[in-house]
């Protein structure tokens, strides 16, 4: 039988006095995007957080190969090969777009180039403004590059949170478009409002409400449940 | 007007101002002050730039820098005195052997305040990352204690800071004087921002340092150990002061165990004029610190220490942020 690659169970999480995540498990196989979809405040963010171990749990495990990772720190959890691109996108925008990249490079291997080619087919971009600073890039070049940073290290998993966010929906094709060429190379773990490019990219989804699992299953039966969106995402039709 | 029009113009107002003492005053002072100035200047940044990384990388306003600074100078004049005893370095009629008992002062300063510097930080600063009030009441209560340790160990008096023989005196140049020391700590001063730009832009470390300086949390994501980055910076920070003042000692010929409260408050002003968290926005303020004080000093002593606290007001009033980005 397959194992997940990132199995979380039960997990709860606090910020400050707040009881934010109050037991949400869900699960990533090889060859999958899951995407995690709720309203605002479901905890879909403070759940990516808390597997990167930004916020620490108070209950639960949270396995990576089979591995706890409960109690590493960030640095720890990234080197075992899970990248993370937060909602702001947490790019240097003072550094080049190849310092950014040399930032995000752990070790450097005889692979690193090869990954780097990789990222410039994906994104070619990224190319052109090698030696620009990353903030005076577009919105969607910034995007391009918070995603294709973590792509420089053998990551075998990428948590994305809200790529879409603030993109006009050409630049939303392109993303979509790229992150269906990164299914490649990752398995991808997404947090997305949008429903269009959730349904786009995604192969399964868990369902948040209020800090819990609500639903999960295929992406193309939610599709389908009009009732399941209207009652948990508030989308009719 | 164009921002790059503007740009050029605040410049050219900065040159003037600067120049202007010229109308006032014999071109043979105003060449001296400048010398001064520029020493002092120089003086500054080694304080404040550590001061200023410090803030910038582990978002911490360590006003226990000053007490380090004040080691720094003690340790300094222990080192040289030790050495002196020994050897008769710096009483000697060679340059090469004053130099060599200079830069092992400034050395052992630099590496001991390192280590406590290390340990400040593990010990006392670590426990109150995040909460600014905290680290205020914390480093304040460090500087008390590090400077009693002072006067534990070296007593409360002033001690006179000895100077290698080469670097008493000035030459005279078309009738210019110019002070041997100043000189001296003016090229130290650049080899050294050269030296920490360089690390800061060439190096990967210096890039993930840069990176860390705008975004911490980030850098942690991307795999890096940030506490032996907060760890290290710190050490680096504070092995700065101490150089910094080691060579102040040497620049005032004395040292008090208080030495440190009156230059930090100078490095503050230095750090927020430039931008707190950037290298050449440390280097820019405290040049502008050093010149302003000499030359009003010359023309209005009572005054000097005003132009300094006039100029934080205006670059506040007009960037507020400082004068440059964090990170650059």
């Amino acid at each position: 039988m397959v194992e997940p690659v990132l199995n979380v169970e039960g997990i709860h999480s606090f910020i400050g006095k707040h009881h934010i995540l109050q037991g949400i498990s869900f699960g990533i196989y090889p060859g999958q995007v899951v995407v995690l979809l709720g309203r605002n405040g479901a905890g879909k963010t403070t759940t990516l957080r808390t597997v990167m171990g930004l916020i620490h749990p108070s209950q639960g495990s949270i396995q990576f190969k089979g591995v706890s990772i409960r109690h590493l720190q960030p640095f720890e959890i990234a080197r075992l090969g899970i990248g993370f691109v937060p909602e702001d996108r947490g790019l240097f925008n003072l550094l080049t777009v190849e310092e950014n990249f040399k930032v995000a490079a752990i070790e450097e291997d005889e692979h690193t180039s090869r990954r780097l080619e990789t990222i410039f087919d994906i994104f070619p971009d990224l190319k052109r403004f090698w030696k620009s600073k990353a903030g005076v890039l577009s919105g969607g070049q910034k995007q391009m590059l918070a995603i294709a940073r973590p792509l420089i290290n053998r990551n075998e998993l990428l948590l994305i949170d809200e790529p879409s966010k603030g993109l006009a929906p050409i630049i939303i094709e392109h993303l979509i478009e790229a992150i269906l060429r990164l299914k490649e190379h990752t398995m991808v773990i997404l947090v997305e409002q949008n429903f269009y490019m959730a349904s786009q990219l995604g192969t399964d989804f868990y369902l948040l409400d209020d800090g819990k699992t609500v639903h999960h299953g295929r992406m193309e039966e939610l599709i389908r449940d009009d009732e399941l969106k209207k009652r948990y995402l508030g989308i009719s039709g | 007007m164009t921002f790059s029009t503007r740009s050029w113009l605040h410049k050219l107002i900065v040159i003037a101002l600067f120049l202007s003492p010229i109308l006032l005053i014999s071109p043979k002072t105003y060449i001296t002050l400048t010398i001064s100035g520029l020493a002092m200047g120089m003086l500054l940044f080694l304080v404040a730039s550590g001061f200023s990384l410090i803030f910038g990388f582990l978002s911490v306003l360590n006003l226990a820098h000053g007490a380090l600074f004040a080691w720094g100078a003690y340790i300094g004049f222990t080192a040289f005195s030790f050495i002196n005893k020994w050897t008769g370095w710096g009483g000697s009629d060679s340059v090469v052997l004053n130099i060599a008992i200079f830069f092992l002062s400034l050395l052992a300063a630099g590496l001991f305040v390192a280590l406590l510097g290390i340990l400040t930080e593990r010990l006392v600063i670590r426990p109150v990352y995040g909460s600014h009030l905290f680290q205020i009441f914390i480093t304040v209560g460090a500087m008390i204690v590090l400077e009693e340790m002072i006067r534990v160990v070296w007593g409360p008096d002033d001690e006179v800071m000895p100077v290698p023989l080469n670097f008493i005196g000035s030459w005279d140049i078309f009738d210019v004087v110019i002070s041997k020391y100043p000189l001296i700590a003016i090229i130290l001063g650049i080899i050294i921002y050269l030296t920490l730009y360089a690390i800061l832009k060439k190096t990967k470390l210096g890039t993930v340092i840069r990176a860390g300086v705008e975004n911490p949390e980030m850098v942690q994501i991307m795999g890096h150990n940030i506490y032996r980055y907060f760890t290290g910076v710190f050490a680096v920070g504070s092995a700065l002061a101490a150089i910094g003042g080691g060579m102040w000692a040497t620049f005032v010929k004395s040292i008090n165990p208080g030495m440190g409260g009156e230059v930090i408050v100078f490095a503050l002003i230095v750090a927020i004029i430039g931008g707190l968290g950037s290298m050449t926005g440390s280097v820019v303020g405290a040049l502008m610190v050093g010149l302003s004080y000499n030359y009003v000093a010359y023309l209005i002593p009572k005054a000097a220490l005003g132009i300094t606290m006039l100029l934080l007001v205006v670059i506040l009033l007009v960037r507020p942020t400082g004068l440059f980005e964090e990170g650059t």
